[in-house]
């Protein structure tokens, strides 16, 4: 192995009661591009704030370069070489790319001095390392790829030479993803450390050199990444074995059960965002669309879950419409049979500072069974709520907690309890497995599964394509509003992936 | 001439009374874009105007008393820091403490030290900011048009007018042409952003404040040390509080603040003008419609006449680094 460029030694944190590391050693060698990988929640996130100087460990020892280093603040961390990509971008929306590159580490107390000293830095990064990015953009004007650009020009511009990446890619397209890691390789050639945390394990499997596996706030495992697998991986991580792909049988599909024709959906600027879809789904088949993040799927879900007007076209459930123009009552569609579970969870599918029991139930409240006369009947709500808790595994299994306290698997638990629980005939899911980790998704695919085997028509969005290809019986690409293209779940990745970026679908025009 | 007359005094007087709000105005712009909420613009002008005036009276001093001025409405600055900033607690709270506290503790304390009723001496030559007569304005007096303007609406304003003005274009300087207006700028968007830059948050934050209170000190000042000659209990009447609305007109952008308060200015001016003397066609305004007439139309201006205003991003939002 080359020569360190951090040794942790005997690193532990707690918050509260958390012990979120707990005698953490690692060493991350010197021009490697090293993964750390595990669930959320498993301590990655903060060891690398402990290295940042964003947090304090509350003992331990960290080695740059082979001297003991006290990181105290972040400047500490840059003053060593150590620059970070925080997952959320810390930049200034308002701000242009220059003002927020010199941020902190101006040159000058006049700012035009300054900007005039990282325009011509920002050039240099900028021809070395193929980081393409006007200086005078405003950041809110920028695609996310280039916002992440920024916060790599960023840490370069302070002169680091170890960069920590935290979940680089959970918002960027396959294209955008596929950038980074070249732009990686670059660092990695010129010799820099780059640290890549992630839960995706074929980015790790793709890019790195050496991969450590924290679960529960320990490293338990570091492994050269040629050597291992996959599948070691997510076991390691679980802590148990895990199917990344969930088997399913054959779909036996039935009756069309929701009928969408023709539809036409705007968004609040007024923006065609669905543009003349036409699709059906049948009783017991699983219809994925695919697609990049603000093609329309968002919007889609919303119309035909009635939280939408569409302008034009018709959504039939069970062979009677769904009145869209007057924007249809989503408590009206849930009596008819239709759930829907959002994609946003936090804004949409739950509201945080309720007990889990409260959620359990949102939406289904007037529901003679839950209600005693004109009040609530709380007993029958929580005796539901423990059920349905026993019954998808929901952690910690206490339906009076505030479901802020629920990690983001089991918030999404929840709603999916609630929802599939009301057996409806139709479901409707939005990123089903946003912010989940890897045993939850084995859980919630399993689940979505047993619902096509009894029948249920099920609709899933999703910006995985993993996930897409594993669930659906048939798959919908969306791209800037319309579907471009349909296949079936044999389709490969190259193929979806061209679809999704519109390729095909502007050959075809020209 | 008597219509230009008229309106040279009108205007004179809009001058006189936009400068509290304009000094309020960009304290509060110093805090806002530091992403602190100041309600208690307001508290920290009425202290610094006791201040001034029981520092100037007891010494003798017009800058003395100024320099108190400052002093104290810092200090308060401070108290609202120490709870919003140090203590994350909440904004509005802290600023609503802090006008009752420099409600309540100006005339308690003006009592015991004075008992005039909670006023302060009555301020002799000396101890007031005395008009500046600039060069030449008597010369050029009799001058048709450029003479008045000059003499009357520019020159004869004491040295608080000016430094308020002045305060226009080296805010906007400072907010958009140095490295702490940067950093103070971006600690109001995304504080998180500031913190992992390596700067501190609420160093940053507290330097903002002193801003703040460097001016709301000022104005309290120019209120009991120039428009009026001494203390006189509650005399901000609501001041930090139209300077809080026009700022929220001005989009948080000093330039525009100085014609928002001038607006203001403009309308008060133009309300003492016209109490009493009968309009062209609509005849005699009650007096009490015309005093209310500024409160009217800052209602009807924020409701709907100024666009969006987009605050700061991370406005009245403590900063909580630990999750």
């Amino acid at each position: 192995m080359a020569q360190a460029a951090i040794e942790l030694i005997g690193i532990n944190k707690s918050f509260g009661a958390v012990r979120a590391n707990r005698d953490i050693n690692l060493e991350i060698g010197r021009g490697t591009i090293h993964g750390i990988v595990g669930e959320n929640g498993a301590g990655k996130s903060t060891l690398m704030s402990i290295l940042y100087g964003f947090y304090q460990a509350d003992s331990g020892e960290i080695r740059v370069g082979g001297q003991p280093a006290s990181i105290k603040t972040p400047n500490d961390a840059i003053a060593l070489g150590i620059g970070m990509v925080h997952q959320h971008f810390m930049l200034v929306d308002n701000f242009t790319v220059l003002e927020n590159v010199i941020l902190g580490a101006e040159s000058d107390a006049l700012l035009k001095k300054s900007i005039a000293k990282a325009r011509s830095e920002l050039e240099r990064l900028e021809r070395e390392y193929g980081l393409e990015v006007d200086p005078d953009a405003v950041i809110e004007e920028l695609p996310v790829g280039l916002q992440q650009r920024v916060e790599i020009l960023k840490a370069l511009y302070r002169g680091a030479e170890i960069l920590i990446l935290d979940e680089p890619t959970g918002v960027l397209t396959p294209a955008e993803a596929d950038h980074l890691f070249r732009i990686l390789g670059q660092l990695k050639d010129q010799g820099k450390t780059v640290v890549l945390i992630t839960h995706k394990l074929r980015e790790i499997m793709a890019i790195t050199d050496t991969v450590s596996v924290m679960r529960q706030g320990t490293m338990v495992a570091t492994r050269e990444t040629r050597k291992t697998t996959v599948e070691e991986l997510a076991e390691l991580m679980v802590g148990r074995r895990v199917l990344l792909r969930v088997e399913k049988g054959e779909a036996e599909a039935g009756a069309v059960k929701l009928a969408v024709k023709n539809l036409t959906v705007r968004d609040t600027r007024g923006v065609t965002m669905v543009d003349d879809i036409s699709f059906d789904i049948r009783a017991g088949e699983i219809v994925g669309i695919a697609g990049v993040a603000g093609n329309g799927q968002s919007e889609l879900l919303e119309a035909i879950s009635g939280i939408r007007r569409a302008v034009s076209g018709s959504v039939m459930l069970d062979g009677k419409p769904i009145d869209l123009t007057g924007a249809a009552d989503p408590g009206e569609l849930r009596d008819r049979g239709l759930a829907h579970v959002p994609e946003d969870r936090h804004h949409v599918g739950l509201v945080l500072a309720f007990e889990e029991n409260e959620n359990s139930i949102l939406g289904y409240h007037d529901d003679p069974r839950y209600l005693k006369g004109p009040f609530l009947n709380i007993d029958a709500i929580r005796n539901d709520a423990r059920d349905k808790i026993a019954k998808y595994d929901i952690r910690p299994a206490d339906c009076r907690l505030k479901t802020a306290n629920f990690s983001g698997g089991n918030q999404q638990k929840i709603v999916l309890a609630r929802e599939m629980e009301q057996d409806p005939g139709v479901l409707i899911v939005g990123q089903p497995t946003r912010g989940v980790d890897v045993g939850a998704i084995e859980f919630i695919h399993k689940r979505l599964i047993a619902m096509r085997d009894q029948g249920k028509a099920v609709l899933v969005v999703s910006v995985e394509l993993d996930e897409i290809r594993s669930l659906s019986d048939r798959i919908l690409v969306m791209f800037a509003g319309r579907i471009v293209g349909e296949r079936g779940p044999e389709a490969t990745e190259g193929e979806l992936g061209l679809l999704m970026a519109g390729i095909e679908h502007q050959e075809a025009a020209e | 001439m008597d219509v230009f007359n008229a309106i040279i005094q009108t205007l004179d007087s809009t001058i006189r009374l936009s400068v509290p709000l304009l000094l309020a105005c960009l304290a509060g712009l110093y805090s806002e874009r530091a992403g602190i909420f100041d309600i208690g613009l307001e508290g920290k002008m009425l202290v610094g105007a006791f201040a001034g005036a029981a520092a100037a009276s007891v010494f003798h001093s017009a800058f003395l008393g100024l320099g108190m001025a400052i002093l104290i409405s810092v200090a308060f600055a401070m108290i609202h820091g120490f709870a919003s900033i140090t203590h994350r607690g909440n904004q509005i709270v802290s600023g609503v403490a802090i006008n009752f506290i420099a409600a309540g503790s100006t005339i308690i304390l003006g009592q015991a030290w004075f008992q005039q009723g909670g006023r302060t001496p009555a301020l002799q030559p000396g101890e007031r900011f005395e008009a500046i007569t600039l060069p030449g304005a008597e010369a050029i007096r009799d001058v048709p048009v450029i003479g008045p303007i000059y003499a009357e609406l520019l020159s004869g304003h004491s040295i608080l007018v000016y430094l308020a003005f002045l305060m226009v274009p080296f805010t906007w300087w400072v907010l958009f042409r140095t490295r702490f207006g940067l950093r103070l700028r971006a600690v109001g968007e995304n504080p998180a952003a500031v913190d992992t830059a390596g700067i501190s948050v609420a160093w940053l934050r507290y330097r903002a404040l002193i801003c703040t209170g460097i001016l709301t000190g000022i104005a309290g000042a120019y209120l009991s040390m120039v428009q009026n000659g001494g203390f006189v209990k509650d005399m901000t009447a609501g001041k930090g509080y139209i300077a809080l609305a026009a700022l929220i007109f001005a989009k948080w952008k000093p330039v525009n603040a100085m014609f928002a308060c001038l607006l203001f200015g403009f309308l008060d001016a133009a309300s003492i003008r016209l109490q009493g003397s009968p309009l062209p066609i609509i005849g005699k305004v009650p007096a009490q419609f015309m005093q209310a007439l500024p409160y009217i139309l800052t209602v009807i201006l924020l409701a709907g006449f100024i666009g969006k205003a987009i605050p700061p991003r991370a406005g009245g939002v403590p900063y909580v680094k630990e999750r």
